[in-house]
This record gives structure tokens, sequence and C-alpha cells, in this order.
């Protein structure tokens, strides 16, 4: 290989880019012509909290219901790493010095696709010492959509210029076929996908980015296509193209033509067009003109293949999308223009791992002897989460009004997905899963509540960094990572401030998640351990009194008093600053909190219709999602499940399968029901006859995504036919899920402990909501 | 028989484009002694001008070869005559009408196309002459209608083979029951029709780019000053040195999705090598240039007519002038990309038919 263009030194910051090397498993590449794509599979050792009830000396004054330990699991990752093709050579010599032995490469192949999986196969054979297989490109592509689609939460979006918002998320629709597939790339290939088997080629163009980067370099001296569409940016198209108005003087208003319609792309180029004296074309013009008449052209196109086959789902990916405002503003408008209003065109934020992620995954498809018990993109199956902190995320639009010298960071793009333990599904009791959205407010379209929030996170940090460092006492480098992470999470929190659509929808989980993420990544894995172990200790001692003066109560006040325990329970909350303060002064117990709460009528306050429910048949089922430990659950949670079974409903407790913030993990809620059953014989009979259970909910967040839940809770919710959804807490039931419709009634519960929040929805410090909302199920009258 | 009132002369239809500006002239050549005597001066001025010439000023042309004779209009007999130029020039047409002493003979002109709004004040400033406009595609078709039924050699054709050059044949097309078609009018930019009779169709789609993209980006490219310069230049190159071809990328056939090796895959996709362009001659980039155009015109024809459930696809306007290369690349594009279920047709007339409709419309108003 003599290619000129290869830049054999380049600075790989091996913390950041590649990471997990040594343990890389199955390596895919794509390989464009102006960028390149690879991918692998990573082993993490990672720390986990672990709860065990197993060899406690029973009975000893001062002794632990549990012991909280920290063991290692192995975690699994998959890498995405975008990076110029030029550079080729020198990422495969850096990746080289980390693989070495046959483990990194089954069956010592690497899968490659795209269009320079030929050109370079020699070189890779070279470097790495493998055989590359290649894949079709058509078919990686769709594999790799069809994974995004039913992976990745606000993959898909419209883009609306200079609308508010500008990026709008789709749902993630469970059924996502059929759809269009655009892929722009040197030309132009429409697919038309109708399953994970099937789709065909209907159509195409061959001009797309190819013509527009080969054309744009005859026309102007630009650099590359980055360059010309920097250019485009500047430009001015009107000096170029002939208008409606340049031909009518105005618009051709019979036709429905507007004048600043183009109508002849280059029209004014011609000598005869614009007089005899020999015009000088700027480059910005010209580029402009070439990127609208292309765009404009592959959206005519598109929608033309839309329309013969009936499909309404067009999504465009590949090279010359690039996530550039105004390519994908074009595209947008021609859709729109041709079909009146009726199809409109959806980017990915991954379109360009697209082909990456389709070849890894015809790798993992052909192995066997991998350990996946369930496929990896199952129509309704989730399986990997997008990690909001070690991904890159989308560019910022105004990353293409100015673009910087690119430093090391740019050079690279990550794309880096977790596997869940278990494959997630749609939660069942959703009203219309298609169109579900689990956050309340999308940040990106309120900027006060964007900069209350992140301000909010920020000034947060140092407690979690206090609290970080206490929970590893005998770990010597504890103090230096919380650091790392203090420092890393701040960036991230300034990249969301520049870019706050670069993981999709800015929202109080996605900060929340990232900050979990965050924290996992430097290996914290459940720094509220101890704190949720001695208050939950703490409560248990409360309840054998609790429950004794419940029950002396007539049923009403009992109903009510349920309630209110509830709500007292979930005042506990280390996730809320201002409590928290409050909470660190240690003479805080749950009378005071009572004392804390609004009295009725509170903010939301469905509760007579929910005692006037009580008084019916009793429901089938009630899966409560649980909030935080300690007095949340022991004395809010277990009382009113309690009494649910003694009505004759069945109960299933739900808590985090992984550990966040203070919230009660399904380990520890195992161990905790055991000691309540020592203390309740309701509750102990209930966990023998399996009217009770405890499940875990899959997610690892104090907010509740009902698009991804554990896929074993998902079938045991059926089974029992679960009529009644009660979630808890501000994460789960305010900043998610406060407008989720179920097909069944629901309970939605929690206490405004955020100030602000409260102020915002019309309430004060300790407001109270309490939803009660029946079935929205429509019944079909006979 | 004479019918009376009639429309006085001169009778002139006029389609103003982006680019080009289309006449269509009738000359009488039933003249009676009685007329000629009281023909004035200033009518014979302009017979004998347009007729007397194939060229005016530096850039406006008589196509002879279109010339149509023995045409009877609202009861006279004579001759159609076709001429053209750049609607840049359109201040010197209005010039030399002035200095021909046109507006001694009527107070106005008909005139369509986009020119008819745009220069609608010129012509009543310099020259006192209102504009009389006529909508485009009634224009448009009516003429359509008008010369295939009226001209005595065959207007309509299509290509047999056009892919092959030894067995390509220009073969006529009986367009006497055409309905429903499509018109496929390429003008600077284009324009598409459905036509399901004689007066009821529809615009249903249209592209930028078009004749004015090719010549545009040609001049731009190639430095040639003119249309037919520009296609000369291109019947010379070849388009393989500047496009990638699905084999270029796959090495051979896609067999997969049945894309033949010799497809274009990427318009220009060789030009992103530096070493290419340096390589690639003007001539090859016009044709790239020509190719391209005309493929996505095919395309975007293509598929507007299936979505229409129409088979007969008629390709018009001044794009093809001179253009046989552009014509059996669609004629080729219609066919294989349908396999076989869509024809492409031509017409003689090419650029004229809005012209010939507006004269049409206004011997159907008769005098004002």
């Amino acid at each position: 290989m003599t290619d000129s263009s290869y830049s054999k030194s380049i600075e790989i910051p091996n913390d950041l880019v590649f990471k997990n090397l040594k343990s890389a498993k199955r390596f895919a590449i794509d390989i464009g012509g102006s960028l390149c794509k690879l991918a692998y599979y990573s082993t993490v050792k990672k720390k986990r909290s672990l709860v065990s009830d197993e060899d406690l000396v029973e009975d000893k004054p001062g002794s632990h219901i549990y012991k909280v330990s920290e063991t290692d699991e192995i975690g699994y990752k998959l890498h995405f790493v975008k990076f110029e093709t030029k550079y080729i050579e020198a990422c495969l010599d850096f990746i080289q010095q980390d693989v070495i032995g046959g483990c990194h490469f089954p069956n010592k192949v690497i899968k490659a696709t795209g269009g320079g999986a030929y050109k370079y196969k020699d070189l890779i054979t070279q470097k790495l010492g493998v055989e590359v297989d290649k894949e079709d490109e058509m078919e990686c592509l769709i594999k790799g959509c069809n994974f995004l689609l039913n992976n990745i939460p606000d993959e898909a979006f419209m883009f609306q210029r200079h609308e508010m918002p500008e990026y709008r998320f789709e749902p993630v629709d469970p059924n996502v076929f059929p759809y269009l597939l655009v892929n722009i790339g040197s030309g132009v290939s429409i697919l038309k996908v109708e399953s994970e088997s099937k789709y065909e080629r209907i159509g195409g163009t061959s001009m797309g980015g190819g013509t527009f980067w080969g054309l744009g370099s005859l026309l102007t001296q630009a650099k590359g296509f980055d360059h010309l569409l920097h250019l485009a940016e500047k430009g001015d198209h009107r000096n170029i193209d002939m208008l409606v108005k340049d031909i009518y003087g105005g618009a051709y208003s019979a036709l429905g033509l507007p004048s600043d319609l183009i109508a002849s792309s280059f029209g004014r180029a011609a000598r005869s067009a614009g007089g005899t004296e020999d015009v000088s074309h700027k480059p910005e013009d010209i580029a402009k003109s070439l990127l609208l008449g292309i765009s404009n052209d592959i959206g005519q196109i598109a929608y033309l293949n839309a329309k013969l086959h009936g499909l309404k789902k067009i999504y465009f990916g590949g090279y010359f999308i690039r996530g550039h405002p105004m390519t994908m503003h074009t595209i947008t408008f021609a859709i729109n223009y041709w079909s009146k209003g009726d199809i409109h065109a959806l980017f990915l934020r991954h379109e360009g791992y697209l082909g990456a992620i389709g070849a890894f995954l015809k790798g993992t498809e052909e192995a066997d002897s991998e350990k996946y018990s369930w496929r990896w993109s199952d129509m309704d199956v989730t399986g990997w989460k997008e990690n909001l902190y070690s991904s890159s995320g989308l560019p910022s639009p105004r990353a293409f009004e100015n673009p910087l010298p690119r430093d090391r960071s740019s050079t690279f793009d990550m794309f880096e997905l977790d596997r869940y333990e278990k494959p997630q599904v749609h939660f069942p009791l959703l009203l219309d899963p298609a169109s579900y959205f689990p956050d309340t407010e999308d940040l990106t379209q309120d900027h006060l509540a964007m900069e209350y929030w992140l301000n909010c996170f920020q000034d947060a940090i140092d407690g979690f960094v206090q609290r970080a460092i206490s929970s590893q006492p005998n770990t010597k480098d504890a103090v230096e990572r919380a650091h790392k992470f203090k420092a890393n999470y701040i960036q991230k929190l300034n990249e969301l401030r520049e870019n706050p659509i670069s993981h999709g929808s800015l929202t109080v989980r996605s900060l929340l998640d990232t900050r979990e993420q965050c924290m996992e990544e430097f290996n914290f894995s459940d720094p509220f351990s101890e704190q949720k172990q001695k208050e939950n200790e703490h409560a248990l001692k409360q309840l054998k009194e609790y429950l004794d003066t419940l029950d002396k109560m007539d049923l009403d006040n009992r109903n009510l008093s349920l309630i209110e325990g509830l709500l007292a329970g979930n005042v506990f909350d280390w996730g809320a600053k201002e409590i928290a303060d409050i909470m660190a002064t240690g003479n805080f117990g749950f009378e005071q909190a009572k004392k804390k709460l609004q009295v009725r009528p509170w903010l939301f306050d469905d509760y007579d219709a929910w005692a006037e429910r009580l008084k019916g048949p009793p429901h089938k089922c009630a899966i409560i999602f649980c909030d935080n430990s300690g007095m949340d659950i022991i004395l809010g949670v277990v009382p009113f499940a309690r009494q649910l079974l003694m009505n004759g409903t069945k109960v299933l407790l739900c808590a985090n399968s992984r550990p966040a913030l203070n919230d009660v993990t399904h380990s520890e809620l195992i161990i905790l029901m055991k000691k309540v059953a020592e203390i309740s014989s309701v509750i102990a009979g209930a966990l023998q006859d399996q009217k009770l259970q405890v499940l875990a909910s899959g997610q690892g967040s104090p907010c509740l995504d009902l698009r991804c839940i554990d896929h074993d809770l998902a079938e045991t919710l059926k089974q029992n036919e679960t009529d009644l959804v009660v979630i808890e807490g501000m994460g789960r039931a305010v900043h998610t899920n406060l407008h989720s419709a179920f097909s069944c009634d629901s309970i939605k519960i929690a206490v405004l402990k955020n100030r602000w929040l409260a102020a915002r929805l019309g309430g004060e410090m300790f407001s109270i909501m309490f939803k009660y909302e029946r079935s929205k199920k429509v019944q079909v009258s006979t | 028989m004479q019918s009376s009132p009639t429309e006085p002369f001169p009778w002139f239809g006029m389609d103003i484009g982006g680019t080009l500006a289309k006449l269509v002239y009738f000359e009488p050549l039933d003249i009676s002694t009685e007329e000629k005597e009281t023909e004035v001066d200033t009518l014979k001025t302009i017979r004998k001008y347009l007729t007397g010439n194939v060229a005016y000023g530096k850039t406006g042309i008589r196509d002879v070869h279109l010339e149509m004779t023995n045409q009877r209009l609202m009861g006279r007999t004579g001759s159609l005559h076709f001429i053209r130029f750049p609607t840049s020039e359109m201040m010197a047409f209005i010039e030399l009408a002035k200095a021909k002493n046109f507006p001694s003979l009527a107070s106005n002109i008909c005139a369509t196309g986009g020119g008819a709004y745009k220069f609608e004040q010129d012509f009543k400033l310099h020259v006192n002459l209102d504009l009389k406009k006529f909508d485009e595609l009634d224009c448009l078709i009516k003429g359509i209608h008008y010369i295939d039924r009226n001209n005595i050699s065959s207007e309509c054709y299509y290509f047999k083979n056009p892919n092959e050059p030894e067995a390509c044949e220009k073969l006529p097309f009986d367009f006497r029951d055409p309905y429903p078609y499509m018109v496929v009018n390429i003008g600077s930019g284009v324009s598409m029709l459905a036509v399901y009779s004689q007066d009821n169709y529809q615009r249903i789609s249209g592209t930028s780019l078009g004749g004015g993209t090719f010549l545009g980006l040609c001049t731009l490219l190639t430095g040639c000053d003119t249309f037919e310069e520009a296609i000369e230049l291109a019947s010379q190159g070849d388009s393989k040195n500047v496009d990638k071809s699905v084999k270029d990328i796959y090495g051979g056939d896609y067999n997969k999705f049945d894309l033949p090796g010799k497809v274009v895959a990427s318009s220009f996709g060789h030009m992103i090598s530096k070493e290419k362009r340096e390589s690639v001659s003007k001539a090859d980039i016009a044709k790239a240039t020509l190719v391209t155009i005309t493929n996505n015109i095919a395309s975007i024809a293509r598929m507007c007519a299936v979505n229409q459930g129409i088979e007969r696809v008629v390709f018009v306007g001044n794009f093809l002038r001179v253009n046989t290369i552009s014509m059996k690349h669609i004629a080729h594009a219609m066919d294989y990309w349908s396999t076989g279920n869509l024809k492409a047709l031509f017409l003689e007339h090419e650029g004229y038919f809005g012209a010939m409709g507006c004269l049409l419309e206004l011997l159907k108003t008769g005098p004002p």
C-alpha cells in the first residue's frame, strides 16, 4: 500500500478510545471512503455490591440483617469507534499492540463491510494476522438499522429547522417494520425492509455523496467532503440557481410554486442566462447550490419510492447526512413538499454505525459457541443499553457552522453499549407502547428548566464524591477515582450544555442515568450500600409496632393511613438534595416525615376515588415499583402491600436490578422480605403461596423507563393478569411516567421534594401527588 | 372559407422560458390581391424579415427543418415558422419590435411561460404592448395535439434498441389515441404532467435538475458558452472516466440486487480522487453531466408514471434539441428499469409546443 493519504502519526488517547482492547473479542470493521468504523465486544471486570444473609450470627445485639460486600462481576460491552479512514494504519497498529493471540479473533477472521473492505484487506491481514471475511453492505446496514431501532431509545428523529424542538425524537415502536431505508453513500440505495430477513432494494440514484464530493471538487478548491459542507453552510444558492421568481417574476400560484422554489439548479450559471459578461461565481454559493440540488433530488426520489410501496417511515442514513443540519433540512423539506406533509423524513443518531453494527452481528450469528442464550436483535427484545457517559453523542449542529481545529477527542467518535443481564421488553400494560415516552419533560424545549437541572446536578456532585470515597474506605485509589469521576462528569455536563440533544432528549432521567454510568465507569458500584443497610435495619425495628397501630384502625382510617405512610416513607430520599441535608442531621424519623406532608386536599388528590374503588371487588394483582430503602420500603410499601394481600390482591414487588442512589435493589428486597416475614404472618404466608413475589425490574435507575423492563417480569405480569400498577417516588412517577397511560388501573404517588419542581407543578415543597387513574383501555361496545 | 372577424395579422405565439424564448409565426400564403394591396408596409416588413432569414441578430435562430407548410388555420392557409432566441435577449427583442414598428399593428402580443409574467412590465413600458397571457400547461397540451395531428411527416417517434448503436432505429409512433400519457417537459427545469384526455391534465411533479442545470454545470466545468457547444463536447466524451460504476465499487455485478456492473453507482464518484480529476478530459466531464441529468429525469419520470399508472411518456423541451444522446439514454433507461412496460416517446418539435399552443389560444379568443 502506497496510499499517500495515510497519516501514520496520530495520537490515540488510550483511556478514551479503543477501550478494553485487551479483553476485546470478535472484531468487525466497516471501511467507508472517508470514515472507518471499528466494532468489537469486550468483557469488563467490574465491582458489584453484594448483599447476603448467609453465615450471619442471628439475634446478636448490634448485628446486621445482611452483609454488604463487593464482588467482581463480568460485564459485557459493545464498542464502536469511528475515525477517518486515512488513520486506518495507525489505528490498526495501535490495536495490534493489545490484541495478541487467537482469543480476540474467533476462527482468525474479522468481519468487514463497506466499500473499502476490499481495498484494505491486505493491510488488515498483515497488521492483525487475520483473514478478512467480507459481508454484504446492504445486509449489514439493515441489520444495524434494525438493531438500533430496537435497542436505542431516541435513536430516530425528525429534523425541523428553526422549530421547537429542532430535533424531535421518535418513540420506540415495538413494530419497527415495514420501513424504507435510504442509504446515501457515494450513490443512493433505497431499501424496503419488511422483517429481519425480508428486504429488497427497490430503487436508488447515482446522485449521492460521491456526486456532491466529486462535482464539488471539480467546481471548487475545497479540500474534501467536510470542507464542501462548510462552504455550503456559508453560501447563497440564489446566485447560482434559477428560482421560480427568476422565470415568473414572482410565485407561480396557479401551480402552487412559491417564488423561492428552485426551478433550475445551476440555471444562472450558464452564460446565456447571466448575460454575456463573465461572472465569477463564489465557491460557497456553488457548494450550497450543489448540496441543495442533490438533497432535494434524493428526498424526491425517496418519496416517490415510498409512495410506490405504500410506506410511511423513511429513515435516511449514510455518510452524506452526517448529522449536517442543512442536508437534513433540505431532505425533510423535499419529503414534506412532495408528500404534502403526509410523510416525515427520519434520521438516526447513530447512522454512521449501521454497517459496523450489522457486520458485527453477522459474526455473532454465525458463532453458536458464544454464550448468548437469547437472540441479539429479536423483534421486540432489547438487549443493550447505550452508555450515555462513554458515548460521544451526536455532534452539535453548530459544529458545522464553525468547525474548530480538530482536537484529539473529535478525531474519534465513540458509541458504547452495555449488555443488559436479561432481555428487555416494553411494559405490557402500557396503553400504547408505540407512542410511549417515559419522560415528563424534554429539557431541550425549556431552557429555564435545562439551566436549573444542569446546575442542580453540578451542585450535587461534591456530595456524591464524598459518599463515593467513604463507600470504599479500604481501597487505596478511591479518592483518585472519585475525583476523576467528578472531573469527567462535569465535563459531560458541560458537553450537554453545549449540545443538549447529543444523546437524544435531555431529561432528568438521562442526567441521572449518565451519572450512574459515570460512577460505574470509575468503579463505584453502590456508594449508598451501607447507608441503605443502616436505614433498612432502623426501619425494620419499627415495623411491628407500626403494623399493630394500623391494625387497630377501622378500615377507612387505615386505608388513608397506608397512603400517608407511603408518602411519609417517600420523604426519605438521598437523591433529593434538600432532604439529604435534613437527613444528614440524623434526627429525622417517620413521624417527623409525616408532619412535613401537605395536608389534604393534596396537589393532585384522587384519594377519594381510590377509597371508593377499594369498596369494590379487589384487584387481581398489583405491581408496585418500589423506590427508596429504609422507611420508604419498610414502613411505606410493606404495610400497603400487606393490606392489598389481605384484600385478596396478589402483589408483585418490583425493585431495581442494579443499584441507583439509595433505591432498594432486588437482592436487598429479597432479604428484607424474609425479615418482614418474620414480623408479619400475612407476608410470610403470601410469600409461601407466591401471592407475593419479589421481582427485578431490569433497571438500574432512579427513574422508570417502561420501554425496557425485564422480560421475566413482563411474563409474570401477564400470567397473573395484573390489573393495578403502583408507581412510587419522584423519579418514577414525576420525572417519568407522570403522563403515562396504562391499560389497567394505576396509582402514581410521590412527595415533591424539590422546591423548584414543586413550584413548576403549582405546589410547594412537600406537596403531594396522588393520582389514581382508571384503566384507559377503551371498551369496544358491541 | 374565411371566418370573420379574424384576428388581424401578424399571428404570433410566444413562450418565454427560463433560458429560451420560443416563437411560432404563421405566414399566410393565400394572400389575395386585394389583401396585398392593403397590406401595410410594416406587416410586409415583418413577414419578409422573419421568413427571409434563418438567423436574427447574434442569437436568434429559425429552425427551418421544423417549418410546417400548407397549414390551415382559421380558414387561412400558410406556413408555420419556428424561431427561438435566448430569454436573456428579451430586451433586444423588444427593441427590435419597436424598430420594426410592431406596435402600429397591434396593441397586444400573446405569450405564455414564466417570461409572460416577468417581462409584462417591459413590453408595456418600452413598446406600449399589452401581453396577453395564456396558461402554460394549456398551451403545451394544445400545441402537442395540434402539431401531432397536422404534421404531414410523423411527429411522434420512439427508439428501438436504443442501447445498441448498430441496431438502434428511430421509428414513428402513432399518437392519435394517446390517453392517458405523461408529458415530461425539459426546459431549464423539468415539469411533469399527467394527461388523461384532451382537456383533463395536471402537473404532477417536476425537478429543478433540468436543461439549465446541464448547461450551467457545463459552463462552470468546461468553460463552454452554448448548449450546442456543450452537447458537441459531451458527444466526444466518456462518462466512465468520471462516474463510479457498480463494478468500480463491487468488482463486478451486484448480484444480490440484480445490479449489472456497468450501471452507474455514483455520478462523478471518481472525481473525489485528485489523480482522476487531473487525468479526465472536459469532454468526459460534459458527457457525465449530460448522462447524470438525463438519467435522473428518466428515473423520476418513470416513478411518476408508475405511480400514475401511465405507460406512455412523452419527452419534450429544448433540452432534447440536437441531443440524441439524451433521448437514447432516456429511451433505454425507461425500457430497462420498467422491464419494457413503459415507452419513452419523443416529438419532432421538441420545445415549440407551448408557443404553438399560445398561437392557437390567441386565434381562439379572436380579436379584442
